[in-house]
């Protein structure tokens, strides 16, 4: 055994590489990058949405080559000899190409086939990537019918059905719930911990936390390298808890501190609201810290890598600009605009959806929480009226959906999980056939997608077809899109899935300030910080409603670490496992 | 550094993998089995290049005892089926859609005929000019039955001098099920091997499947020779299906040997999957690739094989293409095969010609198959 | 009702846009029809305009010499060899050197002088029966032109009956004037029913359909706005073909646009209406291609244009009444080449648009049934 410090398991050097654009441009991926990850280390790769983590891992796989500079795995030259390097490496794209046409088990068996697993170790291997993943009980679907987090753990599982020397992921837990996001790092750590290197990129900080060493990159630079702690502290003393003032939400607190020049970031935590400022405590006092009863609290990886990107050029931005909903909403502020009573989906013998009921009112955000499969997508579509309920009642904004489906549509805007408008079309062209989609014609069409481009800071890429838009701008492509005909009701599946903390941040604020307007808001999501902004959830697990309630009513069926309130991650994984029958064990206790 | 047994069993994997996919999509089954049923029953049953039975109007304004038999040997005749018109004007228009010619016979045939310088006119709807032609062709037997008959009770020669005996090799009945089978297996083998195939790589580019696959110990090879060894099955299958219809449905004779067919079938569907996976691979998109395989292969093999039409006649720049389209060496094949048997020049240049073919274009699908991003 | 309409039109715009601004798209609807017509023009064509061939002349007379100057001053006849032994007659059939061989016998001028039937043998490749038979059609033609001289100069004429051919619409005979107008209907099938099966099944696949469920349109109105748009685009293809036929081709168009625009797109609703079928059937763009396949070979293959349909069997035949390409290619070479008026094509007319409405409302109702 070689130690660590002499040869790495992976090394890039001075590494370049740039892209043509379909419209001519280059653009610059990765811009002089140099790192290594040493044997045995866990490392994490995060930055925001076009940092260039994707390309990197290409570059380590042999799928992609560098323009200049050296990329070495395991002393493998990558430009020499890809195959040497993929066959001993185990990666998982972002999106993991599951086939469809196979059942869970075939894809688990070709991917053991193909990285030549004895029988012996296949046998354990699969036992525990079972327990891991949940997908035990449907070995026997065919992929294409999962749901859209249990893909992705199923395309996990495919990647680790052997233990390699070096393991790369890329965003590895994105769509996860957190439960199986809890085990899955339990996994990772055990690899770790039996000394196998893995390099992850991801877009959820905290788990950067957890991670020996990081690189962080923003547009192709690299922004910091070393151990998570040394950008963590980038933010010491500059983090605070601040109360909202009486009787205001924490998340229009936190819109309104956001706004401030010196803070660099704010989230809603716990019904208070976490800021990050410029100044630091002890030093001159910011204006905003002053008027506000915050105290300090202990910073997290977060907070620095925003510090960080503060830094490097400021990614704060602010959406103050409000939503003007079509009708005057004033009196009517309690009604009850979406009604779902007893709502049940069979699909075959099957119960997707078992008697949900739940109510939203006007201006409310709602969320719909519950682990992959739990019933939150078939529930949304029923809603959308894209899929017929089988019993039960569902009205929106006073229409039978059930009855009549087209009257309803006109009044809800609809952002499906996976990108959906149409990828030839530019975006000036998707707007403009939505507007006319929608009814919107001439003077008000115009005005309407002159808001859009404006609201989403769309203009710089009106004459971009829209499959080639970055990520982040296809999503606000289609809130944009979403929003032409201000709904009254807007349908949100999983829209942060994926999205880098900026645009998660840009994103809820957004949704707020619609809210504020009176615009009703249903929402599902797997990132529990985010149910923070919510004004009420629901936690679904097997098509059950296992919980309902505020924030605060649903944190309060857990108790958090000694010393601390809990989280509302913790509150989920207990009112889950509950649901489940099960003791709500320390997470990673019960691991086998 | 190769590990046999590691390498065969990712093969046998992804080949396992590529079967079921084919087993569960309906559309392969259809394009792999009800294709070749279909085409055999519409080439067997449908299609027929022979004229049966023209019907023809007969305006006779000579109305004598001649003129009545004439129209006699053309009611006697099994091409034609008579109807009388009674006057030019309504003959023409059942010339409109009822009868495909008019045979006229005028007033003053029978004076004439005896000066010998009769004359019968003969309308025909140019519209399908194949027909007319034929139909042309057609009238000359019963109005030669007309004259010998006539001619006879004169005494008098009047077909000849040239006498011509002809006989067709190969086909003496003129069935036209002879060369249409052989020309159906190099249809059905187009276009499973080229048409279905085309889309199964541009589909795992499109889905997106193939990034997870590429960064596995899978060789590029490897990839490929799981990709054609089901389409490959698929495609004996219609072959076996077209090979038991022409022997026990239309009992074509197999003059040459079954196992030179077999081989011969085997490298041609070599060549029809290469194609196929060569467009899969450079285009990589479903809707493309399926569009450039239909106008690369199929259509060329229907249409510049030499299955229909004479390739001899075609214009020489068109000829030219077809000496490099797979489907004309096949087509040359298997009906030689099959009608004129074991013919060695003309079995071995067309066999070498399709392997060469068949080998090239492996060789480039492996050059252009690459475990790369772009 | 306005707003519908209005629905429609931004469904159309967006669908022209889709299909006409990617370059590889545009390849694939104009390309393809284009050299396939050009294809299928010189290619398709049963007519035989060399047919090379050896000779056995075992006479090697003058009379024989006669004869064989004949043939070849056919310009049809190609003479490949002068064969020297009756075993070679083997030799350049089976490898295909020769599509006929020609036995002339010992005798032959001694009968000719005689009077008496002097005997030609001709022995066919008949691997295409088809092609044999042509040819040795043709070669008939050419022995009674010999015959007729022969029996001028000989004095052994007797009083045979000239028969005088006219040819209605297509003066020459030439079958291009058929085949090409026919190609207007065929290719353009073809062309629109795959376009609107896989427009279909990539909306379903890429999710935007989804999309288009969640805002007001109906599905009626879906149904129109992929309609409308791909019989567009069928007409287009169609007016390319015509223009080809017309100016490269050289044959004249003598009928009623006003009506052949009409009975196209009656035509056209009837394919887009199967492409919707089709569509609504398959779950990705694989299935809808291959479906689109299956159901328009048997619909090309049996429309009378290789074959003609009266030849058919009878049961096919009378199934063939669903077949809409057979009554397009009717109705465009009818007001092609024979200007036929409405009244005349009433038999084309009525079925197209029972079929057209039938497929339509079939879709129509296998749509909704789909999404509800």
């Amino acid at each position: 055994m070689t130690t660590p410090a002499s040869s790495p398991a992976l090394r890039l050097d001075a590494v370049c590489k740039s892209f043509c654009r379909e419209t001519g441009e280059s653009v610059l991926a990765l811009d002089n990058i140099s790192f290594s990850v040493g044997k045995g280390e866990l490392a994490a790769l995060v930055g925001p949405d076009g940092a260039g983590k994707t390309t990197l891992l290409r570059l380590l796989t042999g799928l992609m080559k560098s323009d200049r500079g050296i990329v070495s795995v395991l002393e493998i030259d990558a430009a020499k000899d890809p195959q040497a390097i993929q066959s001993r490496v185990a990666y998982m794209p972002q999106k993991f190409g599951l086939y469809d046409d196979l059942t869970v088990q075939e894809n688990l068996d070709l991917y053991a086939d193909l990285h030549g697993i004895t029988a012996e170790e296949k046998r354990r291997q699969f036992a525990d990537l079972m327990e891991m993943t949940g997908l035990d009980p449907f070995q026997k679907r065919l992929a294409g019918k999962l749901s859209g987090g249990m893909k992705q753990k199923l395309g996990l599982a495919c990647t680790l059905v052997r233990t390699p020397e070096l393991l790369l992921l890329d965003e590895p837990t994105v769509g996860v719930d957190p439960l199986s996001r809890r085990e899955l790092w339990e996994i990772i750590r055990r690899l770790v911990k039996d000394g196998m290197t893995v390099l992850m990129s991801s877009s959820f900080l905290d788990e950067a936390e957890g991670c020996e060493r990081v690189l962080v990159l923003n547009e192709g630079k690299e922004l910091a390298e070393g151990p998570p702690a040394e950008v963590r502290n980038m933010a010491l003393g500059r983090t605070f808890l601040a109360q909202p003032p009486q009787g205001m939400k924490a998340r229009d607190f936190q819109a309104q501190l956001l706004a401030e020049p010196d803070v660099i970031d704010a989230v809603p935590e716990g019904g208070q609201v976490r800021l990050v400022s410029q100044a630091r405590s002890g030093g001159s006092q910011s204006t905003t810290l002053a008027r506000t009863t915050a105290r300090a609290t202990p910073a997290r990886f977060e907070d620095g890598f925003m510090v960080l990107l503060d830094q490097a050029g400021g990614a704060k931005q602010t959406y103050t600009e409000a939503v003007q909903p079509e009708k005057p909403l004033g009196d009517s502020r309690h009604e009850s605009v979406v009604e779902v009573r007893n709502l049940v989906r069979h699909f075959g013998k099957f119960v997707a959806v078992d008697h949900v009921s739940f109510s939203v009112k006007r201006g409310e955000i709602f969320g719909l929480l519950g682990p992959n499969g739990a019933g939150k997508t078939t529930t949304f579509r029923m809603l959308c009226g894209l899929l017929p309920a089988s019993e039960g009642t569902l009205t929106i904004a006073g229409t039978d959906v059930r009855r009549n489906r087209a009257s309803a549509r006109q009044h809800l805007g609809y952002v499906a999980q996976k990108f959906s408008l149409y990828g030839q079309l530019t975006v000036g062209e998707n707007l403009d056939f939505f507007a006319r989609a929608y009814g919107l014609g001439g003077e008000k069409k115009r005005e309407r997608i002159a808001w859009a481009i404006s609201q989403f800071k769309l203009e710089p890429f009106i004459l971009l077809p829209s499959a080639q838009l970055p990520g982040g701008y296809k999503q606000r492509l289609a809130m944009a899109a979403a929003l032409l005909h201000r709904p009254e009701i807007l349908f949100l599946d999983e829209p942060t899935s994926g999205a880098d903390p900026f645009a998660r941040r840009e994103f809820w604020q957004r949704i707020t300030s619609l809210a504020a307007h009176g615009v009703t808001v249903i929402v599902t999501t797997h990132l529990m910080a985010e149910a923070e902004y919510c004004d009420r959830a629901a936690i679904l697990d097997n098509g059950k409603v296992l919980a309902q309630g505020t924030p605060a009513e649903l944190r309060a069926h857990a108790s958090g670490p000694a010393g601390h309130s809990a989280t509302m991650e913790d509150a989920f994984i207990a009112i889950v496992l509950e649901g489940r029958g099960k003791p709500a064990a320390k997470p990673g206790a019960a691991q086998s | 550094m190769n590990n046999w047994p590691a390498k065969w069993r990712r093969i046998r994997a992804l080949t396992l993998k590529e079967t079921r996919q084919v087993l569960r999509d309906p559309s392969s089954i259809a394009i792999g089995i009800v294709f070749p049923l279909m085409m055999i029953l519409l080439f067997g049953y449908g299609l027929s290049l022979d004229v049966s039975r023209v019907s023809v109007a007969v305006v006779d304004e000579d109305a004598s005892t001649d003129s009545a038999a004439l129209v006699g040997a053309f009611r006697l005749s099994p091409y034609f089926r008579v109807t009388v018109a009674d006057s030019m004007a309504e003959a023409k228009r059942m010339l409109d859609r009822k009868v495909d010619g008019v045979l006229s016979i005028p007033s003053d045939f029978t004076r004439r005929w005896h000066l010998g310088e009769a004359e019968v006119q003969i309308l025909v709807n140019g519209m399908d000019a194949n027909e007319a032609r034929i139909m042309q062709a057609y009238a000359q037997g019963p109005i030669a039955q007309w004259s010998a008959a006539r001619a006879g009770s004169d005494a008098l020669i009047s077909a000849g001098p040239v006498i011509v005996t002809d006989r067709m090799w190969f086909n003496e009945n003129n069935n036209s099920h002879y060369f249409l089978v052989p020309g159906l297996i190099v249809l059905v083998m187009t276009i499973i091997g080229a048409f279905l195939t085309a889309m199964v790589v541009a589909r795992e580019w499109e889905r997106g499947t193939l990034e997870a696959l590429f960064v596995t110990p899978v060789r590029a090879g490897e990839f490929l020779v799981s990709k054609l060894l089901p389409y490959f099955g698929l495609g004996m299958i219609g072959f076996l299906l077209c090979l038991t219809a022409g022997q026990f449905l239309f009992h074509v004779p197999l003059r040459g040997s079954l196992f030179l067919l077999c081989l011969a079938s085997m490298i041609y569907l070599m060549v029809a999957l290469g194609i196929g996976l060569l467009i899969s691979t450079l285009v990589k998109s479903q809707f493309l690739a399926s569009q450039l395989a239909m106008l690369l292969t199929f259509l060329p093999a229907m249409m510049l094989s030499g299955f229909l039409y004479d390739l001899r006649s075609m214009p020489a720049f068109i000829q030219g293409i077809t000496y490099a389209l797979p489907a004309r060496y096949a087509v040359a094949l298997m009906q030689t095969l099959y009608l004129a048997g074991n013919v060695g020049s003309v079995v071995w240049l067309n066999l070498g010609v399709l392997a060469a073919m068949a080998t090239v274009l492996m060789v480039l699908t492996r050059l252009a198959t690459r475990k790369q991003l772009s | 009702m306005r707003s519908s309409f209005f629905r429609i039109l931004a469904l159309i715009r967006k669908e022209f846009l889709a299909v006409l601004k990617d370059p590889r798209s545009r390849f694939i609807i104009f390309v393809p029809p284009i050299l396939q017509c050009f294809i299928f023009g010189y290619a398709a064509s049963f007519d035989l305009n060399s047919i090379p061939y050896a000779v056995f002349d075992q006479d090697q007379s003058a009379a024989s010499a006669a004869f064989l100057s004949r043939l070849d001053g056919s310009s049809i006849f190609r003479r490949q060899a002068v064969l020297g032994r009756s075993e070679d007659i083997h030799t350049w059939i089976d490898n295909c050197r020769a599509l006929l061989v020609i036995q002339i016998g010992q005798d032959f001028e001694r009968h000719l002088l005689a009077g008496e039937p002097a005997q030609v043998q001709v022995i066919a490749d008949g691997r295409n029966s088809n092609t044999a038979g042509t040819a040795l059609g043709y070669f008939e033609i050419v022995v009674e032109a010999f015959n007729a001289s022969w029996r001028a100069n000989h004095g052994q004429g007797s009083p045979t009956i000239r028969t005088v051919t006219r040819s209605w619409f297509n003066p020459n005979l030439d079958s291009r004037w058929s085949m090409i107008p026919s190609l207007i209907g065929t290719l353009t099938m073809m062309g629109t029913l795959m376009l609107t099966a896989m427009s279909v099944a990539r909306e379903r696949e890429q999710g935007t359909f989804d999309q288009l469920l969640v805002t007001p349109f109906r599905p009626f109105e879906i149904m129109a706005g992929k309609a409308l748009p791909n019989i567009a685009i069928g007409l287009t293809q169609s007016t390319t073909i015509l223009l080809i036929a017309q100016f490269w081709f050289h044959i004249p168009f003598v009928g009623s646009f006003l009506l052949l625009y009409a009975g196209l797109g009656l035509f056209l609703m009837a394919a887009v209406g199967l492409g919707l079928l089709v569509s609504s059937i398959a779950a990705t763009m694989q299935q809808a291609m291959l479906y689109a396949f299956l159901l328009v070979m048997p619909f090309a293959l049996l429309s009378g244009l290789t074959t003609p349909v009266n030849s058919m069997p009878e049961f096919l035949q009378s199934a063939l009444v669903i077949n809409p390409l057979r009554y397009a290619l009717d109705l465009t070479k009818r007001i092609y080449l024979e200007n036929a008026g409405f009244a005349q094509l009433s038999s084309d007319f009525l079925p197209l648009t029972v079929i057209g409405l039938v497929t339509l409302f079939g879709a129509a109702w296998l749509f909704r049934k789909r999404l509800t």
